[in-house]
C-alpha cells in the first residue's frame, strides 16, 4: 500500500524527469500521456482500496505520526485524486492539437506533469505544512504555465495571478505559524485532537478565518475572486481548462478539509461566514458572466459562481449537504474542464474567443455543437444531467435545516447560468458566422479527432454521472460521513498514539 | 525579546502591505519580500524563544534536558525561505519581462485583456 499511496505524486514527477530528456514534441507527448494514464490508474487503485479497506495511511520515512509527515487517503482525497487523473489525461490528449511547438520546447509537458504532482500531493497529504509545500509546487509550475509564450496579455495576467497567490501563500503560512504556536503540531489528525481540547477558542477562530482567507483566495471565493477572470483567460487554452477544473478546486478541497477536520469548535461563527460568502460568490459570479462577451471570460466567471455551490455545501455542514458538495465537485470538475476544452476547440476552428466574431458551428461542426450542449446544460442544472442532481441535493439539504434564503439564491443563479449558456449557444453555434472573420487553416481530421476524443469522453462521463447518480451519490455520502466523523481519520493516522 | 520581535514583525507586515498597495510593480515585489520575512520571523517567534539551549541529547540520555529550543520552527522557516527564494526569483524575471513588453512600472497602466474593465 505504501508505494501505491505515493504513486499519484511519484508517477508525474518521474514522467516529468523522463520527458525533460527528449526535446522532440511527439516523444514528450507520449511520455506525458503515459504519466497521466499512470496517475489516473494509481488514483483509481487508491479509491478502490480506500472504499474497501477504509482510510489508508503512509508515514514517510517510517517516522510515526505526529512526528513525521503522513500521507492519508480517505474517500474524499481519493475521489479528488481520481478526478485529477481524469482531467490530466483529457488535457494532455487535447494539448496535442492546440499547444504550439515553441511552448512544448520550453517544457510545457514537464511543467504540466509537475503541476499534477503538486495537485495530487495536496489531495493526499495529512500534514498542514506539507500542504503548504504542495501548494507551492503547484503554484510555481502554474506561474510558468500561465506566462508560457510571453504574450503581452499573458504577462499582465501572470503578474496578477502571481501576486495574489503569493499573498495567499503568505497568509496561509502565517496561519500555520500561529497554529503551531497554539498546538505545537502540524499533523492534521493530531491538530484535530489538540484543537478540540484547546481552550483558546478566540485565537483558534482567528486562525480559522486566516485559513478561510488564504484558501478563499485560491478557491476564488467572494470577495477574493477578482484575479481569476483576469488571469485564467490569458493562459494557453488547454492550460486554462486544467486550471479551471482543478486549481480552484484544490482551494475548495483545502477549505473542506480544514473546516471539517480542524476548525469545528465554533461552527455557528465560521460556517455562517462561509454560508454568506457562498451566496455572494454564486451571485457575483453569475452576474459577472452575464455581462461578458468573451467565451473564456464567461466561463471563468461561471467557475466563481460554481465555487459558491461547493462552499454552500460545506457551510451548511450536514452530512447531506457535504455529500452534495462532493457530488458537486465531481460534476463540476468534469463539466468545467470540458467547457474550456470546447472553447479551445472553437478557438482552434475560428481563431477567436469574442462571441461576435464566432458563429455557424452548428452547421459546420454539428458534433461539437451537441457536445457543447451536454456540459452546458449540465452546468445550468437541467435533468437528467449530473448538474441537476448536484444542485438538487444541495438545495434539499439547505431546506432540511431551514435555510431557504440560500436555496433561493442557488435556484436564481441556476437560472442565470442557463441564460449565459444559451447566450454562448446562440452566438457561437446557432447564429450565422460574420463575414469579416479570418479563416484558420490546418484542421486535419487527425487534429479534429485529438480535440474531439477528450471532449466526447468528458461529455459521456457527464451523462453517465447523470444517469448513474445513485452510486455516485452513495460514494459522495460515504465520503461526507467520513469527513464528519473525524475520529475515524484521527485513529487511522495516529493509531494508538494520542 | 518576544515583545521586541512582535513589534518588528508587526512593522514588517504593515510596511509589506503598504508596499503591496503602491502602484509601482517593483515596490509590489518589495512588499512581497517584506511579507515573507515577516511570516518567517512570526513562525520563529510563536514557536517559543529559548536561548542557549540546543536540543541535543546527552550521551546516555533518551531526551534532551528541558528547557530546549524547538528545532521544528527553524526547519519550517528554512523550507519557507527556500520556497520564497525560488518564487521571488521567478517574480523578478516576470516583472522584468512585463516591463519590457508593457514599457511601464505603473500597475495602473496594465490594460489587462481585451474587454477588461
Amino acid at each position: 500500500m505504501g508505494l501505491l499511496l505515493l504513486a499519484p505524486v511519484l508517477i508525474p514527477v518521474f514522467a516529468a524527469a523522463v520527458a525533460l530528456l527528449w526535446r522532440n514534441y511527439r516523444v514528450q507527448w507520449w511520455i506525458a500521456l503515459a504519466g497521466a494514464t499512470g496517475l489516473l490508474l494509481s488514483a483509481i487503485a487508491i479509491l478502490v482500496t480506500v472504499s474497501r479497506d477504509g482510510i489508508q495511511v503512509v508515514q514517510l520515512g517510517n517516522w510515526p505520526a505526529p512526528f513525521g509527515i503522513s500521507f492519508v487517503a480517505d474517500l474524499f482525497s481519493a475521489i479528488m485524486a481520481v478526478l485529477g487523473g481524469i482531467i490530466a489525461l483529457a488535457v494532455v490528449i487535447f494539448s496535442r492539437a492546440v499547444v504550439d511547438r515553441p511552448r512544448v520546447r520550453y517544457g510545457y509537458y514537464p511543467l504540466l506533469l509537475i503541476l499534477m504532482m503538486g495537485i495530487s500531493g495536496s489531495f493526499l497529504t495529512g500534514d498542514i505544512f506539507n500542504l503548504y509545500v504542495w501548494f507551492e509546487v503547484m503554484l510555481m509550475s502554474s506561474f510558468v504555465l500561465v506566462a508560457l509564450g510571453n504574450e503581452r496579455a499573458q504577462l499582465e495576467g501572470a503578474l496578477k495571478y502571481v501576486t495574489i497567490n503569493l499573498i495567499s501563500s503568505t497568509i496561509f503560512l502565517t496561519a500555520i505559524g500561529i497554529l503551531y504556536g497554539i498546538t505545537g503540531t502540524l499533523n492534521m489528525a493530531h491538530l484535530s485532537v489538540q484543537l478540540a481540547e484547546s481552550d483558546q477558542t478566540a485565537l483558534v477562530t482567528v486562525v480559522a478565518v486566516l485559513f478561510m482567507i488564504a484558501f478563499g483566495i485560491k478557491a476564488a471565493l467572494f470577495p477574493l475572486f477578482f484575479w481569476l477572470p483576469a488571469s485564467y483567460p490569458v493562459a494557453p487554452n488547454a492550460i486554462t481548462a486544467l486550471f479551471a477544473g482543478l486549481l480552484t478546486k484544490v482551494g475548495v478541497y483545502a477549505l473542506i478539509r480544514v473546516f471539517t477536520l480542524l476548525f469545528t469548535q465554533d461552527v455557528g461563527y465560521t460556517h455562517t461566514i462561509l454560508l454568506i460568502l457562498a451566496g455572494f460568490t454564486m451571485l457575483t459570479g453569475v452576474l459577472g458572466a452575464a455581462s461578458q462577451n468573451e467565451f473564456r471570460r464567461i466561463l471563468s466567471f461561471h467557475i466563481i459562481s460554481q465555487i459558491g455551490y461547493m462552499v454552500m455545501g460545506l457551510a451548511l455542514f450536514t452530512p447531506l449537504a457535504l455529500a452534495g458538495a462532493i457530488f458537486y465537485i465531481i460534476h463540476h470538475i468534469i463539466v468545467k474542464t470540458n467547457l474550456f476544452l470546447i472553447s479551445g476547440a472553437v478557438h482552434r476552428l475560428q481563431g477567436s474567443y469574442q462571441l461576435d466574431q464566432l458563429g455557424g458551428l452548428y452547421r459546420s461542426r454539428f458534433a461539437l455543437a451537441v457536445l457543447f450542449l451536454i456540459p452546458a446544460m449540465s452546468l445550468a442544472g437541467l435533468p437528467p444531467l449530473s448538474g441537476f442532481w448536484a444542485k438538487f441535493v444541495l438545495i434539499r439539504a439547505s431546506l432540511e435545516i431551514d435555510r431557504p434564503a440560500i436555496a433561493v439564491v442557488a435556484l436564481v443563479v441556476s437560472l442565470l447560468t442557463l441564460f449565459s449558456m444559451t447566450k454562448i449557444w446562440a452566438e457561437v453555434f446557432w447564429k450565422k458566422r460574420p463575414q469579416t472573420t479570418v479563416e484558420t487553416t490546418g484542421i486535419t481530421t487527425r487534429i479534429w479527432r485529438q480535440m474531439l476524443v477528450p471532449i466526447a469522453s468528458l461529455a459521456s462521463l457527464t451523462v453517465l454521472i447523470g444517469l448513474l447518480a445513485e452510486p455516485v451519490f452513495a460514494l459522495s455520502s460515504d465520503a461526507a460521513e467520513q469527513l464528519l466523523s473525524t475520529q475515524e481519520y484521527v485513529s487511522a493516522v495516529l493509531g494508538g498514539v494520542r | 525579546m518576544t515583545i521586541l520581535l512582535a513589534i518588528l514583525i508587526g512593522g514588517l507586515y504593515a510596511s509589506g502591505l503598504y508596499m503591496l498597495m503602491r502602484r509601482s510593480i517593483v515596490k509590489l515585489i518589495m512588499g512581497l519580500v517584506l511579507l515573507s520575512h515577516a511570516t518567517n520571523l512570526l513562525i520563529f517567534t510563536v514557536g517559543g524563544l529559548t536561548r542557549g539551549a540546543p536540543p541535543l541529547i546527552e550521551v546516555g540520555a533518551t531526551e534532551p534536558a528541558t528547557p530546549f529550543a524547538d528545532p521544528l520552527p527553524q526547519a519550517l522557516i528554512l523550507t519557507a525561505i527556500v520556497i520564497g527564494f525560488g518564487v521571488l526569483a521567478y517574480a523578478v524575471v516576470l516583472i522584468e519581462q512585463t516591463h519590457r513588453s508593457v514599457g511601464t512600472d505603473d500597475s495602473n497602466n496594465l490594460r489587462g485583456i481585451e474587454g477588461d474593465l
